[in-house]
This record gives structure tokens, C-alpha cells and sequence, in this order.
């Protein structure tokens, strides 16, 4: 029931656990201040990461469902995967975008701006939210497994439409754009060696959040179905476990 | 049977319901109306903003009034479970679901025909070039319309379904309301040539959306 061996889970939660810790030592004392955004740069060391696992996170969503669509690959393990990483990936979506906002206000000027990565980001957020709300309504469990497989597939072809209209968008009606190249061209070395470390430790961190949220989404399955069982025994007047 | 005849004789039923029943005629029609008005009364009327935003308050009406358009496709399948006798039928999914949105699109296309009067009246809107104007409203309903299909059929029976349909249709429709607000906003400024990618793209949309319904209406309709 559970999605990995259990000792490869513990140790997921340990390295997540040091990964976060290194990563705060390195992201606030160890790297220098940068020398045009001062310490506000330092948030992102978790903006670029939980940018990336928002994405990751989708697209583990959309290929889990692909595999639970197909019939040869149907199994209950790929409904739950979809399901514990698209819950993951609105998590990091909305880290994302509270984590930009905090930095644009020091940065821009702004907490928000209508920047076609900002509005894909956004539309990503409510896009999932909805995928998430129709996986909560209860009913059959193959047809509900059905249906939000084929859900999250049409989401994930519409991200690309959302993001190539966007873009569009903003570039025909709007001069330039508010990222600077020359802001981001040259990145000191500390500074690149903590982002692309912060990267890594969040990343172990959401297979371990994945594995997690997996086992309790097969425990909650177990649990109706113990419940269900139980409230049939009882309806026929027979004593739980005497039918079997 | 034919895949276009089958589409035909579920559309021509909907259609019929929709005749007798009136729902969109007395309902969403005026729904959408009464938004076109609340906007004006939200924007100051004086200084030009609502000429201005027209375009994007028109395609904001048409997807709130589709929404209650798409619910209405599915609410008629569900009273006296009439969803059992199509799926019973032997019809073909996908020329249901072509059916279906076919039936929607009209409705909507009757709705818009209304509510471009009224932004013409009552926003003072300059229609501009025709051309990509009728194109860019043709693709973005149709797209508008198999989308709402898609995720009719996706929640039909479900409990939930009218709070869930409109979270669900909104983010993935996004591109229709960008594509179709510019290729208006176009057409309105005289503009026409910036209007056809925009036509283009919405064109795109309605490709994908339908033939995503084809594919997925289905198994979406099988367990309904």
C-alpha cells in the first residue's frame, strides 16, 4: 500500500529534512547578498524551486493519469499518484506565486504585474484547484478514476494553449517586459550552487511529501471501504466479519 | 447511421426540448442582458471606459451566460433519467457529444447575436471590420461550447455539479476569452489584420476542444 519501501521513505524524510536545513544555513548566511536586489534575491532560493516542482508536479499528475487511462497499465497505484501530486503541485503553484509576489514588491515596485509567466502561473493555480475539487466528489471508484484521469489530461494539453495565448497577449500589446536579462545574466557561484541545491532539496522533499500523501490516500481508500463494508454487514443483520 | 445524421437528431432534440421549454429564451437570454447592464452600472458610463472595455465585458457575458447554457444541456439529460434511453440508444458517443454541442453552440450563437446589439446600443460600440469579427465569434463559441460539453458529461450525475462545472471551465476557456477580446478589440479599432492570428488561435481551440470530446465523451458517458 504504500508507494515506496518504507525504509526508502524514512530515508526521503531525513535527507528532506537535512536538504532544508543546509539549505537555510547556505540561503541566508552563506550566500552574499546580491548586489542590485540585496537580500530580497535570497527568496529565490525557494521561488525557483517551487516554480519547478509546480510544473514537475503537473506533469507527474498528467503522465500518471495517461497510465491509468491505458488499459494495460490500469491500476488504482496510478489514480493515487495523480491524485497526491497534483495536490502537491497546487501547493508549490501557490508558494510560487505568494513567494513572487513578496519579492516584487521590494523588486518591482509591485506585488503583482501582468507577465505572461505571472497570468500562466495564475490560471495553472485555478486550473488544478478544479481538478482537485472534482476528484473530492465521492462515487464509483473506477469511474471516478476514469474521469479525473481523462480531467487532468485536458488540463495538461490547455496549459501550453493558456500560456502560448498569454504570451501573445502581452507581447502585442506591450512593450518590452519586466524581466531584465541583464538582471539574471551573471549569478555569482555561492549563488548558483545554493539555487541549484535549493532545487535538489526541494525536490526530495515533494518525492517524500508524494510518498506520504500516497499512503494516506490508501489508507483513507481502506477506510471506506472498511466503513462500507461494515454498514452492508449491518444492514443485512449480520455481524462484521461473519461474511467472507 | 451516419456520424453527421446521429449529431443531427440529438441537436434537433435538444433544440426541440430548448423550443418548448424555453429555459435560454427567458432565462439566459435575459441573464445575459442583465450582466451587460450591470457592467455599465459597475464602470462609470460617462468617460469612455465601457466603449473601450466592450469587447472583453461581451465575451465575459457570453461565458457566464454558457455557463448556465451547458448546465441546462445536461440538467434536460437528467430529469426522468433520460440519459439511460441516449445511452441506449447505439448512437455513436462521439456524434452525441457533436449533437449536444451543436445544440449549444446555436443557442449561444442566438445569445451573442442579442448581446452585440446591446453592446452596440447601449456601449456604443463601433463594430468595425465584419469579417474576423463573425470568425473570431464562430471559432471562440464553438470552442466555448465543446468545452462546456466535455466537462458537462465529465460531472453529469455528479452531486456537486453546478458549483463544480463553472471552477472547472473558467481556467481552461481562458485562452477563448483572450483570443476572442483581442480579435474584437481588432476589428473595433479597425485593425483587422492584427485580428486573424487571434482567429487563428481560436480556431486552434475549437480543433482541439472538439476533438478532445470526440475522443473523451465515450468513456466519460459509459458511467455516467
Amino acid at each position: 500500500m504504500t508507494l515506496l519501501p518504507r525504509p526508502l521513505t524514512t530515508a526521503l524524510g531525513g535527507l528532506t529534512l537535512a536538504g532544508l536545513v543546509t539549505l537555510t544555513i547556505l540561503g541566508l548566511w552563506v550566500a552574499p547578498p546580491d548586489a542590485i536586489q540585496g537580500d530580497a534575491q535570497r527568496l529565490m532560493y525557494l521561488h525557483v524551486p517551487t516554480a519547478w516542482l509546480a510544473y514537475f508536479a503537473f506533469f507527474v499528475t498528467a503522465l500518471a493519469s495517461a497510465l491509468e487511462l491505458w488499459p494495460r497499465t490500469r491500476s488504482p497505484v496510478w489514480d493515487r499518484l495523480a491524485g497526491a501530486s497534483a495536490e502537491l503541485g497546487v501547493m508549490f503553484t501557490g508558494l510560487t506565486l505568494v513567494l513572487g509576489s513578496l519579492w516584487g514588491r521590494p523588486i518591482w515596485g509591485v506585488w503583482w504585474v501582468w507577465d505572461a509567466r505571472l497570468v500562466t502561473t495564475a490560471v495553472l493555480f485555478f486550473l488544478y484547484l478544479g481538478y482537485l475539487a472534482l476528484r473530492r466528489i465521492p462515487g464509483d471508484p473506477d469511474a471516478r478514476a476514469k474521469r479525473v484521469a481523462i480531467a487532468a489530461l485536458i488540463a495538461f494539453v490547455d496549459v501550453p494553449i493558456v500560456h502560448f495565448s498569454v504570451t501573445w497577449w502581452r507581447t502585442l500589446h506591450q512593450e518590452g517586459t519586466v524581466f531584465n536579462p541583464e538582471l539574471s545574466a551573471q549569478i555569482e557561484g555561492t549563488m548558483a550552487f545554493t539555487l541549484w541545491f535549493a532545487v535538489l532539496a526541494f525536490t526530495v522533499m515533494y518525492l517524500y511529501l508524494l510518498a506520504k500523501r500516497y499512503e494516506l490516500a490508501a489508507l483513507e481508500e481502506e477506510r471506506e471501504d472498511a466503513e462500507l463494508e461494515a454498514a452492508i454487514a449491518e444492514r443485512i443483520g449480520e455481524p462484521v466479519g461473519a461474511r467472507s | 447511421m451516419s456520424l453527421a445524421r446521429s449529431a443531427w437528431l440529438v441537436s434537433a432534440k435538444d433544440l426541440r426540448i430548448e423550443r418548448r421549454a424555453k429555459v435560454a429564451l427567458g432565462q439566459i437570454l435575459p441573464f445575459g442582458a442583465i450582466v451587460l447592464l450591470l457592467f455599465a452600472f459597475a464602470l462609470d458610463p460617462d468617460r469612455g471606459v465601457l466603449t473601450r472595455a466592450a469587447p472583453g465585458l461581451f465575451w465575459v457575458a457570453v461565458l457566464l451566460a454558457a455557463l448556465l447554457a451547458v448546465s441546462r444541456a445536461f440538467a434536460i439529460e437528467s430529469e426522468n433519467a433520460a440519459v439511460d434511453g441516449l445511452r441506449l440508444s447505439g448512437l455513436d458517443p462521439a456524434a452525441i457529444f457533436l449533437g449536444k454541442t451543436a445544440a449549444v453552440l446555436i443557442q449561444l450563437l442566438l445569445l451573442e447575436a442579442v448581446l452585440t446589439v446591446g453592446v452596440v446600443v447601449l456601449y456604443d460600440l463601433p463594430l468595425g471590420a465584419f469579417g474576423p469579427l463573425v470568425l473570431a465569434t464562430l471559432a471562440a463559441t464553438v470552442g466555448i461550447a465543446a468545452t462546456g460539453i466535455v466537462y458537462g458529461v465529465l460531472t453529469a450525475g455528479l452531486r456537486l455539479r453546478e458549483t463544480l462545472v463553472p471552477l472547472l471551465v473558467l481556467p481552461v476557456a481562458t485562452p477563448v476569452l483572450f483570443g476572442a477580446t483581442r480579435a474584437w478589440e481588432a476589428s473595433v479599432d479597425g485593425a483587422p489584420a492584427e485580428a486573424w492570428p487571434w482567429v487563428a488561435l481560436l480556431a486552434a481551440f475549437a480543433l482541439i476542444s472538439t476533438t478532445v470530446g470526440m475522443l473523451a465523451y465515450g468513456p466519460l458517458m459509459e458511467d455516467g
